[in-house]
């Protein structure tokens, strides 16, 4: 059985270690994020959450989920 | 009705709160529910992936019922500050924002050159901008001229809770504008919300008056009806000042 190729990344300051070819989308559910009530930025890039299906973590990826907390 | 118009759209109440500082969520929505607000300032901070039982505000205030204006708190560069609303806008599609950018950690007076800065670029790029400034008629000016949608002086410095300390200045920047001038930051009590609508102002944004009261739900009501009341007072026109006494009741008849 071939071994699953296991990446590192960031989210959120913290390491996160994933599968390759985990999706953006997928990760949001594993985290068990709601996707409508966020904004993912990848490597300081603002994702368009429609896509955020077809995109993919590689290596070292910075991935910041933001929302909306209490404010002045 | 004498409504609050911002990019034209009306509402209802000339109070907006913040929802900061509160002791928990449930306080929060309460003092909002209170106040009569119907447009709340909201920060954007990372998810806590780790922990997720914690409560989300979403829960408790519905951004469906409540207009959320996302803020900029906290950011001290015009970078920054562009970057939290950019992804303000992608988590739902806000357009009309709130920017502060902070020139120094100790008073949070405002960086008035990058925070001209930003509002330029957030309006070339679709946002709505109202705008956190110092009580500065020129610098006001400025920002009316840059395309902000709304100014907002501050009273006095962010939490003080000073009240305005420039009421000329702030008289000034009312003659000067069209567009809504909106106190924010420093309101102490209610009577220095009233005292910011009888000015001539369109508002007041008010956080931690309400939030650090001894009894913010109290207060929440307090600032309802002393901007209600602020405003009436306004548009009446007050009596001018004179030094000597007038009589109320007439000479005429005194036995």
């Amino acid at each position: 059985m071939a071994k699953k190729i296991k990446i590192k990344i960031k989210v959120n300051g913290k390491k996160v270690q994933l599968i390759k070819k985990t999706s953006i989308r997928s990760l949001l559910n594993k985290l068990k994020i709601p996707i409508k009530m966020v904004a993912i930025e990848l490597n300081k890039k603002i994702l368009d959450k429609s896509k955020i299906g077809k995109i993919y973590v590689q290596e070292n990826d910075k991935i910041e989920i933001v929302h909306f907390i209490g404010g002045g | 009705m004498d409504n609050l118009i911002i990019e034209k759209k009306k509402y209802k109440s000339r109070l907006i709160v913040g929802t900061g500082k509160y002791k928990n969520f449930e306080e929060c929505a309460k003092a909002v529910k209170i106040s009569g607000a119907d447009i709340v300032t909201v920060a954007v901070r990372r998810v806590n992936i780790v922990d997720k039982s914690k409560p989300l505000l979403m829960d408790y205030l519905n951004p469906k019922k409540i207009n959320y204006l996302p803020n900029t708190a906290g950011c001290f560069t015009s970078e920054e500050a562009l970057r939290t609303l950019r992804l303000a806008r992608e988590i739902g599609g806000w357009k009309l924002v709130k920017l502060e950018v902070l020139g120094d950690k100790k008073s949070l007076l405002p960086d008035m050159i990058e925070t001209i800065k930003s509002t330029e670029v957030l309006v070339k790029e679709g946002f709505k901008v109202m705008v956190y400034c110092n009580d500065d008629p020129l610098m006001a000016k400025r920002l009316e001229n840059s395309g902000a949608s709304a100014i907002m002086p501050l009273a006095s410095p962010i939490g003080s809770g000073l009240g305005i300390v420039n009421n000329v200045n702030i008289k000034i920047i009312r003659k000067n504008t069209k567009i809504p001038l909106i106190i924010d930051a420093g309101i102490g009590d209610a009577v220095d919300a009233a005292e910011a609508m009888q000015l001539g102002c369109d508002g007041v944004l008010v956080n931690t008056a309400i939030a650090n009261a001894k009894k913010p739900l109290l207060m929440a009501e307090a600032m309802k009806l002393a901007v209600i009341a602020g405003r009436k007072s306004y548009l009446s026109g007050r009596i001018s000042k004179t030094i000597m006494g007038k009589p109320s009741s007439p000479k005429k008849g005194t036995i």
